[in-house]
């Protein structure tokens, strides 16, 4: 028989936790040099010594006290759901604030492993740490672990059943000085006699009381017996107590450390040193524009050429398909519809694949919460955080796991309007649609046109979001309190995995969605409309105005003559809803690419539509209602339809200002002729 | 007396702990992150604009605004 056991892995931030659930778990979660990676927890399973593990990955928190959603997760995940033992991650090079945590959790009288981790980087820094000493001074098992390779994982889950066997002496490990245990004694006598405290140890209990954990006090407003506690606390100001609490943790942790480990304290780290230069006063800013420059640059020239053979390959693919097929509209269906489709967005790879390495070099080294420390200033500008920087920079590989990334974020108006902007930052997505449009029209200014779009979509966020703060989102400045993670050199592996994960992700969306679609939009195309004569697929109707997506479009074409746009356009706007690449998977469709020498953007720039209309495109495409996975998520994070439409509508009507600006006015001045 | 708010404190330079004053929920947070009274703080760097700033405590860094800074009240040590 095997047992069924759930452990949570929980820790600070940025400690290891996810590094070290992918090495007992083989999983692929996503990991990162900066406070925040994790902000969901994830389930993977393992079975050891007979035992049939369910490990939980946790979000990072550094109390048990918590104060954005992320850590509230956490929190309750460990307080409510009562794993049967938690492991705490601990960062070797960090051991007293990790060990705050410690001593909350102790209280708590959970089952508790300590993975003492980072290991390698506490020996190179020259610290010695005397792992026994440890476990004989916390009388928990702790355990060395370098998570990023593997080390001490075995160790770690032998440890894990073994403690699941013993029985548990809680003794108080931690004590504080006569008034706060008189106090916390107290209190722990009126909390066993009322039934409604019986789920929650009463030391910790009293403890979090009397260090004025907001959420608990909550708790316990709603028993019976407030009065009488409320009674014990007013015995003492608040204030103090509060301090004395946090105080005397971390003095117990410094007598402890003392004895336990020998720590260098030699001042200036090496990435102490890397951060002088790199967040210095006057090269700070220019170091990170040329940061931003550098990884667009790299995106797009270095993709050219794999992308051209992309290109040729699927060109060759279509011309055999159509000529080996004998069914014209089968082979219409395969070289018009899914090869030309399908094609024409997987082209892209290449620059979604470096758009993501270098996301993730950034992610890794640690100069994402640089970003976010040089940045916070002007964030405050409109009213944000320098925490809202980051989503907004993850904004730029994909919107989806930007906008989650917006669970760190303490503040609820501050969180809603980073998740209402976060999808005017111009996603992986959105980028064909870019390279199809400015190569066609703008050729050696493409890179300029394209660059101009990211920074249309940050001014417009910018923009949007001091307009909220001082409308309907109004409210005060929050906190910023943030952790700097010291410099990691990346590891080619690491960033290798995070890039083909994402590269997996959108050929997967190739293969699927984006084949469904296009395959709707040859249908449509291919289906003469109510009263046309035409027969199924017949070149005299693919396509046309005389098929059922020449009847949809027309339909909607005086929505955006106003642009310079025709029908085909419209169409191709409106399925790229479904998925924005679909916006040039459907162009591809409509276009007839498949069985033509030509290739689409030469297509388009003989006379489909003019520059300006063009520009309008790509700025329309920017701005309008994001794709379906995000308006699924902005209703999630949200949890209201309200702010989803609010979104929607926002968006949709700013594009449609834009462009239209962009199209008259533009025309009207002869721009671009 | 030498007491002074941490925003006021040059970099480069090294501050015990006093107290923290401010708001409830930072000033928590503040306590949370380890800024007890009696620890040593050093003022590392301010960002490029000017605010937040970096202080080293405990063997790791931590950024606060100004604002934030202000709640800690601190002396200089040599
Ligand atoms: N040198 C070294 N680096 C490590 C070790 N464990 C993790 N890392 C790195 O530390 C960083 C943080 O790792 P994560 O696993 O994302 O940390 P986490 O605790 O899940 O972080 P959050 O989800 O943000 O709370 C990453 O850059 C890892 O590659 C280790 O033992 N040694
Ligand atoms: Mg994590």
């Amino acid at each position: 028989m095997t047992e069924k056991i759930t452990i949570a892995l929980a820790g600070n931030p940025n400690v290891g936790k996810t590094s070290i659930f992918n090495s007992i778990t083989g999983s692929k979660q996503h990991v990162g040099n900066w406070p925040g990676v994790t902000v969901e927890r994830k389930i993977g399973k393992k079975v050891h010594n007979d035992v049939m593990m369910e490990i939980v990955d946790l979000p990072g928190t550094y109390s048990l006290t918590a104060y954005s959603l992320d850590e509230i997760i956490a929190r309750d995940f460990i307080i409510e759901e009562k794993p049967d033992v938690v492991v705490q991650v601990i960062d070797a090079t960090n051991l007293e604030r990790n060990m705050y945590l410690t001593t909350q959790l102790m209280e708590l009288g959970v089952r508790l492993v300590i993975a003492l981790n980072m290991t390698d980087l506490a020996l190179a820094k020259g610290d010695n740490i005397n792992e026994k000493k440890m476990q004989e001074f916390l009388e928990v098992p702790v355990i060395s672990t370098i998570g990023s390779k593997g080390t001490g994982i075995e160790g770690l889950l032998d440890a894990v059943t073994e403690e699941l066997h013993k029985t548990r002496v809680t003794e108080n490990v931690f004590n504080y000085d006569n008034q706060i245990e008189e106090r916390a004694e107290k209190l722990g006598v009126v909390l066993d006699s009322d039934p409604y405290f019986a789920h929650y140890p009463s030391r910790w209990f009293s403890l979090k009381l009397l260090e004025g954990d907001e959420n608990i006090i909550k708790k316990a407003k709603e028993s019976g017996s407030y009065p009488e506690i409320q009674k014990i606390l007013n015995e003492t100001d608040a204030e103090i107590l509060e301090a004395k609490v946090a105080d005397q943790r971390y003095k117990t942790i410094q007598t402890m450390l003392r004895q336990v480990c020998n720590i260098n304290t030699c001042r200036l780290t090496g990435s102490d040193m890397v951060d002088r230069v790199v967040t210095n006063k006057v090269l700070g800013i220019p170091i990170f524009l040329s940061l931003m420059w550098a990884a667009f640059e790299i995106t797009f020239t270095f993709a050219t050429p794999f992308m051209n053979m992309i290109d040729i390959f699927f060109g060759w693919m279509a011309e055999t398909a159509t000529t080996v097929i004998p069914v014209p509209w089968m082979a219409s269906l395969v070289g018009e519809g899914m090869i030309a489709g399908v094609g024409s967005v997987i082209i892209f790879l290449p620059n979604i694949l470096l758009l993501f390495f270098m996301i993730s070099l950034m992610e890794d080294s640690g100069y994402m919460a640089r970003a976010a420390f040089i940045m916070d200033k002007i964030m405050s500008k409109v009213g944000l955080h320098g925490k809202s920087f980051i989503p907004l920079v993850m904004g730029f590989g994909c919107n989806v796991p930007a906008i989650m990334a917006t669970r760190t974020i303490e503040d609820t108006r501050d969180r809603l309007i980073t998740i209402l902007i976060t999808p005017f930052m111009s996603c992986g997505a959105r980028l064909p649609v870019y390279v199809l449009l400015a190569g066609a029209f703008f050729g050696r200014d493409a890179g300029v046109v394209i660059f101009s779009l990211y920074a249309l979509g940050i001014l417009v966020a910018v923009v949007s979001a001091k307009l909220m703060r001082s409308t309907i989102l109004k409210g005060e400045d929050t906190p910023f309190i943030m952790e700097l993670p010291s410099y990691k050199i990346p590891t080619l592996r690491g960033s290798l995995i995070h890039m083909w994960e994402r590269g997996k992700i959108y050929l997967k969306k190739a293969g699927t969605i984006i084949l469904i679609g296009v395959v709707g939009v040859w249908l449509l195309a291919s289906i003469p409309a109510p009263g046309s004569s035409g027969t199924f697929a017949s070149e005299e109707i693919y396509g046309t105005t005389e098929s059922m997506i020449g009847m949809i479009g027309q339909a909607l074409e005086p929505l955006v003559t106003p642009l310079g746009f025709d029908w085909k356009i419209a169409v191709a706007l409106v399925f790229g809803v479904v998925a924005k690449e679909i916006v040039v998977g459907s162009m591809g469709v409509l276009y007839g690419v498949g069985d033509n020498e030509e290739n689409l953007s030469n297509i388009l720039a003989a006379g489909a539509m003019t520059p300006l209309a063009a520009l309008g495109l790509m700025v329309f495409t920017l701005l309008y209602v994001p794709c379906f996975a995000c308006i699924g998520v902005i209703k999630r994070e949200t949890g209201s339809w309200k702010w989803t439409l609010f979104q929607l509508a926002y968006g949709t009507t700013l594009a449609w200002v834009f462009a239209f600006v962009i199209y008259q006015v533009g025309t009207r001045m002869g721009l671009l002729a | 007396m030498n007491e002074k708010t941490l925003d006021f404190i040059e970099p480069e330079t090294s501050v015990k702990v006093l107290k923290v004053t401010g708001r409830k929920s930072s000033r928590k947070r503040i306590l949370d992150m380890g800024l007890t009274p009696g620890t040593r703080v050093d003022v590392i760097k301010r960002a490029p604009l000017g605010d937040p700033v970096e202080f080293k405590l405990k063997g790791y860094n931590l950024s606060l605004r100004k604002k934030e800074a202000e709640t800690v009240l601190v002396e200089i040590v040599k």
